[in-house]
């Protein structure tokens, strides 16, 4: 067993498929250039002009509240009074309507939309700084780090305006010490309806009628939170609304005639309460603007914008304010709020209509400079356009009112035009690629493919050649890495780390090619026929026909928008091809009087007639169990937006949003049967391979832990589910656990993994107490080895052992007989050694990552136990089947259908734990499990966040090196009922066979290892394929950047697991290895 | 070597063939109102009843079927009976298969059970004609070395292809085309028409082609 060289081979193949994914990635995802440079009052803005621009004359406003509303919606701000049965989050915010209508010079509502992502961290960035957030800062969320670019806060602050703050605490991280006062309260917990509201309650009023204040920021959070955890249709919705209408009205009261009131909401949300995406229902806000003096020149005209967009604000605030608009901000004057042009006369007057929007121009004509000095992002064509552009406005605006007559009446709205086309050339830019490194990634990704599908058909050759072959590729890699490192360093003075990991992954893979190739020149032309040749013939197999549908499928938007059916269906057309194959090779059904036999045209078959019969019902009944587990687990899938008509499964919602405490039950009944019922069948399977006798860690884990594990899951579901406030006195109680239950699950689920990492046998050992029983019981065979190496005996001795357990277990559970050729060792499981500790290992996992998805989930997650063994019995009643396998040949090698089969499914569960590749659909209530009031850092909630969204990926992963070990641990069961073959020296060794033949164990580890990581490298190509030449589609922010994010991550959190189960495979082995060593001189004593 | 079966089958191929050309454009023309996409369940009838038709009558002519062993009356309306039992259990195979594909399971019964009889009368049907009520046979027959007559082999060719036609008609339904043949059962019925069709063509040309290399046993 060459545990290194597989090892070593893996690691580097990953990390060759990393740097693939990290380059293309970095070239894909946008980045914008932050401007380190702030506005500041004396700035003039237009070099030559005399005067500076800001802050002249009296602000129009001494002062502003600002109440940002999480989550407000635009619907939740409109109200309809022909409304009869209003639905829970309408007609809730009556007083906005009340005052747009009684005094409409004082307020106004507008639609507010804000650019996606919508994530409220995003979208305070964006509303401060004014400018347009990228796709990359999504990432950012959780760890919200100060804001640097010049924005609004920092310019008040420059002003000596006294801004206080109280709410959200992300402002907190994003402002750190630019607040006059200010009063954070924690956001991170979403199940939390009330402490940020009340906590800005306490404070808001009173504060207001102090006089130490010139801003007013409150953000409250109830909104947000009750559409996450109950979404927008809910009582509770209902309650929060009218409560927030209650705050408008008080706040409303306590106006001073020189305050400006903005309500706005930050971002809407879906149908289900989520945000994050670029739906309508996401993008639009609510923004009410009211003062008590009229601030509105004239009643609502035609000219009257349509939809705020979000940006808007800042420029809008700074002007009312008086303060320089910040330097980055490409918004554009909400003209409604100043008075037009004829009507502002006097020595001290407001800006007017023109003015403002004039030194908006000016201001986003100097940020468009300052920024294409500094990146050449923007398209120089389109540059020289807008300054053209922006020198006629100029020598318009000076022309006319410079020289103080009336302007054209189009001045404005050219003006206006003017701000759009840059706004929107910033936002077309900052959706640009660079398409050097997604070249550079798209190369090193072919490759990796390419060397990943060599490896796994040379995978013979590869752990055969003495020195491990990686010596050059990685020497190689380092070298040209370094090269080229020192290369830019003499060019250009600066070394960018991206090129030098390609230029190493790209030489490295090259010279592993070319080594591959030339090794393999001999073999072909020794064995005369194709090693490795890959014809259209065998592409066009459905085993990689299928895969590579799978494949193409993801160029499609509209199979990407429906992949979980796609999936299935792929999925189930393979198992069915299964059967059809076998029967067409003539295994499915036992020949009985075949002409053809005697003929010499058909090698006899290994297996009789009736345990062909038994294996192929076996099959066709695994098949059943397969397809009923793959249509059934449809009933889990999740809902996109783009999907119209479909409804999301009800049991991805948490039990705590039901209503029906009768269903609530049912559901949590059900729960925890299947939770049971899986952890059950786990045991019952370990019991009967025997494991579960010996003393070890494994089977201390699998007797105690497990069922504890399942236990701490119950409970917490059951304390989970409790309704809120509905047992007031045990309310300590239940917070009790809800922190201590999750986080004992997960302590057990540590334990029992150190457990089996530490002591993996699960072998139990019976020797015989009696002297005189052992010098018989030594079979001859044994005895004639004496003289050999110790090596040799040791793999003599396997066989041994293995005929002398099977004996026992046939004989029943402990040898109560005793006859004189009773064998001197019994070893229970050892048939199993391998795959008892990985089973175990996945169940585990299994359970612990089940605590961190909705309760209803169990269901789906047995289902997933239940279609791996129905996969696994399918790939070894074929194997059988085929008869030739490990027996006679030992080679031990997987095929494609099964890796298919499994990474197909691992698909599959991904949608079926209602998982989709999008972002609102992921389940951040992970990251609360056994943290209820939120974390300090990022890194642990990140975890635990893609631990949930990748479990079926990462159960899938773990368990592939089962696929190696089902045919021989049920061949046991395949050749009992050939009494024949039992009898005579051909034993049943079922996994030990894998001891006989070390080499070829690693080989085939190695080739399965490597074929599952080419399906699956094969998809993540294929979806950068898609973005890459798909880039200007309409749909690409919305489903293909997401997909290949999520087919990515996917990817590498399945390589690490990958990575971790064969580790624990070679783990095995070496202890296995110890414990014969251990037994030798115990037996030949 | 067997010039004379393969011209046989040939013309055999083209009656069906030309049925199903008929059952198409007769009703077209007889029907208003007629078309493959609007009233699809008629034209999905009307084939199914061609094409069941003119194979049975046109293997009962030719003698292809096995020779029954007993010539009693009532031993020839026992096999008719379990054919067409044999056809019923068929339909309702099909169904369950399609559903189990991802067909809507109540909604849209009537047709996916019609998809389920057009595939019957392409695949299930033949075989009856050929092989006789016998699903043993059957399943040799879909073997490698399981073909024993010219027959046999062109069985196996024609019931391939309607059956990947069908599978590959699935593949359009997804897309966001919004075309009347995206709507169910109809690409999938046509797929299998286009493979059943297909594989009338393909049966006596493949025949014809590895006539040297094929090899049967005698009956």
């Amino acid at each position: 067993m060459k545990g290194l060289t597989v090892l070593s081979l893996l690691l580097w193949l990953c990390a060759a498929y990393f740097v693939g994914i990290y380059l293309f990635v970095g070239g894909f995802l946008l980045v914008r250039l932050e401007v380190n440079r702030t506005s500041a009052c004396e700035d003039v803005l237009q070099p030559g002009a005399e005067s500076a621009d800001f802050c002249r004359g009296p602000p129009r406003f001494r002062r502003v509240v600002v109440l940002i509303i999480d989550a407000l919606k635009i619907d939740f701000a409109r109200f309809d009074p022909t409304k009869t049965a209003p639905r829970p989050y309408e007609n809730k915010l009556p007083v906005l309507e009340e005052t747009v209508s009684a005094r409409p010079a004082q307020g106004r509502l507008y639609p507010f939309r804000a650019d996606p992502p919508t994530t409220t961290m995003q979208r305070i960035k964006g509303f401060t700084t004014g400018s347009l957030p990228t796709f990359v800062d999504v990432g950012n969320n959780f760890a919200s780090s100060a804001i640097l670019e010049d924005n609004l806060i920092h310019q008040l602050g420059q002003m000596g305006k006294r801004v206080v703050f109280m709410g959200d605490d992300t402002w907190e991280n994003l402002f750190p010490k630019k607040f006059y006062r200010s009063l954070p309260f924690p956001s991170f917990n979403v199940k939390d309806l009330h402490t940020v509201d009340n906590g800005i309650l306490q404070h808001l009023y009173s504060t207001m009628m102090g006089d130490d204040w010139d801003v007013l920021l409150a953000h409250f959070l109830g909104v947000d939170h009750c559409g996450h955890r109950f979404g927008p249709d809910h009582p509770a919705m209902a309650d929060k609304l009218t409560q927030m209408d209650g705050v408008i009205r008080s706040v409303m009261e306590r106006l001073q005639d020189d305050t400006l009131l903005v309500v706005m909401g930050d971002h809407g949300m879906t149908d289900t309460g989520d945000h994050g995406g670029d739906s309508q229902k996401e993008t639009d806000a609510a923004l009410f603007l009211y003062s008590p003096s009229a601030i509105f020149p004239g009643p609502p005209t035609e000219d009257e914008p349509d939809v705020v967009p979000q940006t808007d604000l800042v420029p809008t605030l700074a002007l009312l304010l008086g303060t320089p608009i910040p330097f980055s901000s490409v918004g554009q004057v909400l003209l409604p709020l100043f008075p037009p042009h004829e009507q502002t006369q006097g020595a001290v007057r407001p800006l007017s209509q023109l003015e403002a929007l004039w030194i908006n121009t000016k201001q986003v004509n100097r940020f468009l400079d300052t920024y294409s000095s500094l990146s050449s992002d923007i398209p120089p064509e389109r540059l020289s356009e807008l300054k053209a552009s922006f020198s006629l406005l100029s020598s318009d605006y000076l022309g006319s009112v410079g020289a103080g007559r009336p302007p054209s009446p189009r001045l404005a709205s050219s003006l206006q035009a003017y701000l759009t086309s840059v706004r929107d050339t910033c936002r077309a830019t900052w959706a640009r690629f660079n398409p050097a490194k997604m070249a550079a990634g798209l190369a090193v990704l072919t490759f990796a493919c390419l060397a990943c599908f060599v490896m796994s058909e040379l995978s013979a050759v590869l752990t055969e050649e003495k020195r491990a072959g990686l010596k050059g590729p990685v020497a190689a890699a380092l070298t040209v890495g370094v090269a080229v490192a020192a290369a830019q360093l003499v060019a250009r003075g600066y070394v960018e780390a991206a090129w030098c990991l390609a230029a190493g992954a790209f030489a490295s893979e090259a010279l592993f090619l070319w080594r591959a190739w030339r090794l393999n020149r001999p073999a072909v032309s020794k064995n005369g026929a194709k090693a490795w040749k890959l014809s259209a013939r065998r592409l066009l197999a459905p085993s990689l026909a299928v895969p590579l549908l799978r494949c193409a499928s993801l160029l499609s938007d509209s199979y990407v928008i429906y992949e979980g059916r796609v999936v299935t269906f792929l999925l189930l057309s393979l198992a069915l091809y299964v059967p059809v194959r076998l029967n067409w090779d003539g295994h499915l059904v036992p020949l009985t009087s075949d002409p053809l036999k005697s003929a010499g045209l058909l090698p006899s078959p290994a297996l009789s007639p009736a345990a062909v019969r038994k294996e192929s019902s076996s099959l066709i009944g695994c098949l059943g169990v397969l397809v009923l587990c793959a249509c059934v687990s449809l009933s889990f899938h999740g809902c996109r937006e783009e999907q119209g008509g479909c409804s999301p499964s009800p049991f991805l919602s948490p039990l705590s949003r039901l209503q029906d405490s009768q269903l609530k039950n049912l559901y949590y009944i059900l729960s925890v049967g299947s939770l049971g019922v899986s952890a059950y069948l786990l045991r019952l399977w370990l019991c009967h391979y025997g494991n579960l006798n010996s003393s070890g860690g494994t089977a201390f884990a699998a007797r105690w832990v497990l069922p504890l594990l399942c236990v701490c899951a119950g409970l917490h579901w059951a304390v989970g589910a409790a309704p809120e406030g509905g047992f007031r006195k045990l309310a300590e109680l239940i917070r009790v656990a809800q922190l201590a239950l999750p986080r004992a699950a997960f302590a057990l689920l540590g334990l029992g993994l150190a457990l089996i990492w530490a002591d993996p046998l699960t072998v139990f050992l019976k020797t015989r107490a009696a002297a005189s029983a052992r010098s018989p019981a030594l079979p001859p065979r044994y005895r004639a080895s004496t003289g050999i190496s110790p090596q040799a005996e040791l793999h003599h001795l396997i066989p041994q052992i293995y005929q002398r357990m099977r004996r026992s277990l046939e004989d029943g559970e402990l040898g109560g007989g005793e006859e004189d050729g009773r064998p001197a060792v019994e070893a229970y499981g050892l048939g199993t050694v391998y795959s008892a500790p990985l089973l175990l290992h996945c169940g585990l996992l299994g359970v612990g990552l089940l605590l961190l998805h909705p309760e209803g989930l169990a269901l789906a997650f047995l289902l997933l136990l239940l279609e791996m063994a129905a996969l696994l019995h399918i790939h070894a009643a074929a194997a059988n089947l085929r008869a030739s396998p490990a027996a006679s040949t030992g080679v031990f090698s997987v095929g494609w259908t099964p890796v298919a089969l499994w990474s197909l499914a691992a698909s599959q569960f991904f949608h079926s734990t209602g998982h989709l590749p999008t972002f609102p659909s992921i389940q951040w209530g992970a990251a609360f499990v056994g943290f209820p009031d939120g974390h300090s850092g990022t890194f642990l909630p990140a975890c635990l966040v893609s631990l949930n969204t990748f479990a079926s990926n990462i159960l899938f992963a773990v368990g592939c090196p089962l696929l190696l070990f089902w045919p021989l641990v049920r061949e046991v069961r395949g050749s009992r009922g050939v009494k024949g073959h039992g009898e005579e020296g051909e034993d049943v060794v079922m996994e030990m066979r894998l001891r006989e033949k070390p080499h070829q164990f690693s080989a085939a580890l190695l080739q399965l290892s490597t074929r599952y990581l080419f399906i699956l490298g094969a998809q993540v190509f294929s979806s950068v394929c898609a973005a890459a030449i798909l880039r200007r589609h309409l749909m690409v922010w919305k489903v293909f950047a997401p997909k290949l994010l999520f087919e990515a991550s996917g990817f590498v959190v399945s390589c690490c697991f990958l990575l971790i189960g064969v580790t624990l495979v070679l783990r095995v082995d070496v202890a296995v290895g110890r414990w014969f060593k251990k037994l030798i001189p115990d037996a030949s004593r | 070597m067997w010039d004379h079966e393969i011209r046989a089958m040939a013309s055999t191929h083209a009656i069906i063939a030309a049925s199903v050309f008929m059952a198409t454009i007769l009703p077209a023309v007889l029907v208003p109102g007629f078309s493959v996409y609007g009233t699809h369940l008629l034209w999905l009838y009307s084939v199914s009843a061609a094409v069941a038709a003119v194979s049975v009558s046109v293997f009962w002519l030719l003698g292809i079927s096995p020779p029954t062993k007993k010539h009693t009356l009532g031993y020839k309306l026992s096999r008719l009976f379990r054919s067409c039992l044999y056809f019923f259990l068929s339909c309702l195979f099909f169904h369950t298969v399609v559903i189990l594909y991802g067909a809507p399971l109540i909604e849209s019964a009537l047709e996916t059970f019609s998809l389920a009889v057009l595939l019957t009368s392409l695949t299930t049907l033949r075989c009856l004609c050929v092989l006789g009520p016998n699903v043993q046979a059957w399943i040799r027959v879909f073997s490698r070395h399981g073909a024993m007559s010219v027959w046999d082999t062109c069985l196996q060719i024609t019931v391939a292809f309607t059956l990947i036609g069908a599978w590959l008609g699935a593949f359009p339904i997804p897309l966001d085309w919004d075309r009347p043949w995206q709507v169910w059962p109809v690409s999938c019925s046509l797929g299998a028409m286009i493979g059943y069709l297909t594989g009338l063509v393909v049966a006596p040309a493949w025949i014809h082609y590895h006539r040297k290399q094929l090899t049967y046993k005698c009956k």
